[in-house]
């Protein structure tokens, strides 16, 4: 397995000084390569869930094993190297960073990763996301569509073995979805990279062969729903 | 791609906020150059303003005074000594010691420049700077015979127009307070080369014509009275009042002696040999002495000893007066200016912890961003101070250029107040304290936003809409 993430709780703290439990995720995996796609309500902790799988948030506890590694236990400055190089992560709203250009957006990845830049990787991939003629643009420049599809090339730039979307088509037009979601996948499989993707969309989530619901994997939503009942 | 670059963008993403903050900085450093390049060429100005001789003899009485008056041609000579006494120097007791003496009178102007009177020697046998010699931009030295000749400095012939063949008539103060000389006027026959010295504000008089002049027409001095009463060699005067202006002469008709040649129909001195019995009752404000260090080191040394036991006379060297004048008084102006602006610079710094701190709120989503893509919290910090560095060293390259330009401005200001000439490419090595002084103020002033940076909460900011 390239990702198995076990027994992992995570909590937020509130303002009556409790804590507002969010995750409680017994077993989850995914194999290297594979592609699934996680659905669950708005609230449920999706994007919670991909924040501590790829180390931004820390669970906790339990642990998240990449490639063998329980991201875990790493340091922080460990983790971030870790998700650098191994983990593309593709936003909700891109999170192109605006005064560089498309370009550089990507190399700017590779400079955190590496500690240089491969402007020749940054140029093909910008091309295979077919933006070639879109390098020098600033994301300003660009529609919404090219904006993620330079934030796809983006979370590709080290070579990642795991690819996290959250939700990268809920802000890209009607016409535009089929081809990010198209591209995102074709891309993946081209350099070996796992995909989880967070949709909230039917038609999105249908063309994945497997399909997760947080709800299902998550305990806190079970033990509301028997609070509930 | 680096962080000098990730930082550069980040300035450019706020290129109002930054141009305005660098500008800012750029008003201080640029004070801190003007004040730099002013002062260090005024004071090396000012200390060279003596070299070229290395005594000023003259009355007793205040040092400084004698200094300003002989060196820079500021003020009022602080009295006068008797010709006599210069005879001491060029032909009596002193000649072992002295290598060249040269004589002068200040203490009159033409239209608000300081008219000298001398002899030929002082562009002649003097030199300026680091022994350089004079030389005249237009025309020639004045001669000896010729009494009526004069040459002016570069800065004085420039602002008063004067040219070759010109006449003035010098202003000097008697006892019925400023009045022009009525007598034959003196002609401009050399322009002075720039010197960089005062000596370009001034005018050169030939001091025999000068002593001619019949308000200098006046009896010898209270120094003279004390000359006779020493072993000097002195003449006996009737007239003994006041010595209003610095430089007179007794009536030679009066005296007796041989008229002084028709000035108004012939220049020369031909005609009228120069007695000692006149020239006994001329007085001078100063003796510029070259000390002849070399052949007779003791004597030499001993002269100011020896000069200043004279009940009249001190010996002052320039020098040290100078160096004094300068540590004690303008020494701290500088300080003083150089601290204000250090805090303008200081406040600007602070300016750009405003600058940066403000644009963290919205930047906190990028920081994130930046973060999620695997830069570390050292990383950021690090991206924070290289812009604050970068504003500085922009600011601060800003400001050596405004602040050259702006030395460049003033430079005919400067100069026509001072005499002292001003390059805007006059640099300082002490400007290059400015680079590490800008990269520590930087340093200082963005860590509070680098702080912040790296405390930045990422999947709270994340979450967060950009």
């Amino acid at each position: 397995m390239l990702l198995v993430v076990e027994e992992i709780r995570k909590s937020f703290p509130q303002p009556d000084g409790g804590r507002l439990e969010i995750l409680d995720i017994p077993y989850f995996a995914l194999d290297a390569g594979e592609q699934v796609v996680l659905v669950g309500k708005s609230g449920s902790g999706k994007t919670t869930f991909l924040h501590v799988i790829s180390g931004i948030s820390r669970p906790d506890s339990g642990s998240v094993r990449l490639d063998g590694w329980d991201i875990t236990l790493l340091s922080e400055a460990d983790c971030d190297r870790f998700r650098a190089k191994r983990i593309g992560y593709v936003f909700q709203t891109f999170n192109l960073l605006p005064g560089f250009t498309a370009l550089e957006n990507v190399m700017l990845s590779m400079y955190f990763a590496d500690g240089r830049a491969d402007r020749n990787r940054a140029r093909q991939l910008l091309e295979r996301v077919g933006l070639g003629h879109r390098l020098g643009h600033k994301p300003t420049m660009l529609s919404v569509g090219e904006q993620q599809r330079v934030a796809l090339a983006r979370a590709l730039a080290n070579r990642p073995q795991l690819i996290l979307a959250d939700e990268p088509t809920a802000n890209v037009d009607v016409g535009n979805q089929q081809i990010i979601i198209d591209l995102l996948r074709e891309t993946c499989r081209e350099e070996g990279a796992a995909l989880l993707l967070v949709t909230h969309s039917p038609e999105v989530a249908r063309q994945f062969s497997r399909i997760e619901r947080l709800e299902e994997l998550n305990m806190v939503g079970k033990r509301e729903v028997s609070e509930k009942v | 791609m680096n962080l000098w670059k990730i930082a550069w963008r980040s300035m450019e993403q706020r290129a109002l906020a930054s141009w305005l903050t660098a500008i800012s900085v750029s008003f201080g450093v640029a004070l801190i150059v003007t004040v730099l390049v002013v002062h260090q060429v005024v004071d090396r100005s000012f200390r060279r303003g003596a070299q070229g001789y290395d005594l000023i003899i003259g009355a007793k009485g205040s040092a400084l005074q004698l200094v300003l008056d002989t060196v820079f041609y500021l003020g009022q000579p602080v009295d006068l000594i008797p010709w006599s006494y210069y005879r001491e120097f060029t032909e009596g007791r002193f000649v072992p010691a002295v290598r060249v003496a040269i004589p002068i009178c200040t203490g009159h102007d033409y239209k608000g420049f300081r008219c000298v009177a001398t002899i030929p020697d002082m562009f002649e046998r003097l030199t300026y700077l680091d022994n350089r010699e004079f030389t005249f931009w237009k025309g020639r030295n004045f001669y000896l015979e010729n009494y009526f000749e004069a040459v002016a400095g570069y800065i004085a012939a420039r602002k008063l127009k004067l040219d070759i063949g010109q006449e003035i008539r010098p202003t000097g103060y008697g006892e019925g307070g400023k009045s022009q000389h009525e007598d034959e006027p003196f002609t401009i026959v050399g322009i002075l080369a720039p010197t960089g010295t005062p000596i370009d504000r001034a005018i050169f008089l030939n001091l025999e014509g000068f002593f001619r002049c019949e308000a200098h027409q006046l009896g010898p001095s209270y120094e003279e009275q004390l000359l006779r009463e020493s072993e000097f060699r002195v003449v006996e005067h009737t007239d003994t009042s006041a010595h209003p202006t610095p430089c007179v002469q007794e009536n030679d008709s009066v005296n007796g002696a041989a008229e002084p040649p028709s000035a108004a129909s012939d220049h020369t001195a031909e005609a009228v040999p120069i007695v000692a019995e006149k020239e006994e009752k001329r007085r001078l404000s100063a003796i510029l002495v070259v000390s002849d260090i070399e052949n007779n080191p003791q004597l030499a040394m001993a002269l100011p000893r020896v000069v200043n036991e004279e009940p009249f006379a001190q010996a002052v060297a320039p020098a040290r007066v100078i160096a004094e004048l300068f540590d004690g008084v303008v020494g701290n102006v500088q300080k003083v200016l150089l601290i204000l602006a250090v805090l303008v610079v200081v406040v600007a710094g602070i300016g750009i912890t405003v600058s940066i701190y403000n644009s963290m709120s919205e930047r906190r989503h990028e920081i994130a961003v930046m973060r999620a893509l695997g830069a570390s919290r050292g990383t950021v910090m690090a991206i924070i101070i290289v812009e604050s560095i970068l504003l500085s060293l922009g600011g601060g390259a800003l400001g050596v250029i405004v602040g050259h330009t702006l030395v460049g401005i003033l430079s005919p200001t400067i100069a026509e107040h001072t005499g002292v000439i001003v390059s805007a490419l006059d640099f300082q090595l002490t400007e290059l304290i400015l680079i590490p002084g800008l990269v520590a103020l930087a340093t200082a002033v963005g860590y509070l936003p680098a702080l912040t940076a790296y405390r930045t909460d990422v999947a709270k900011a994340l979450i967060a809409a950009p």
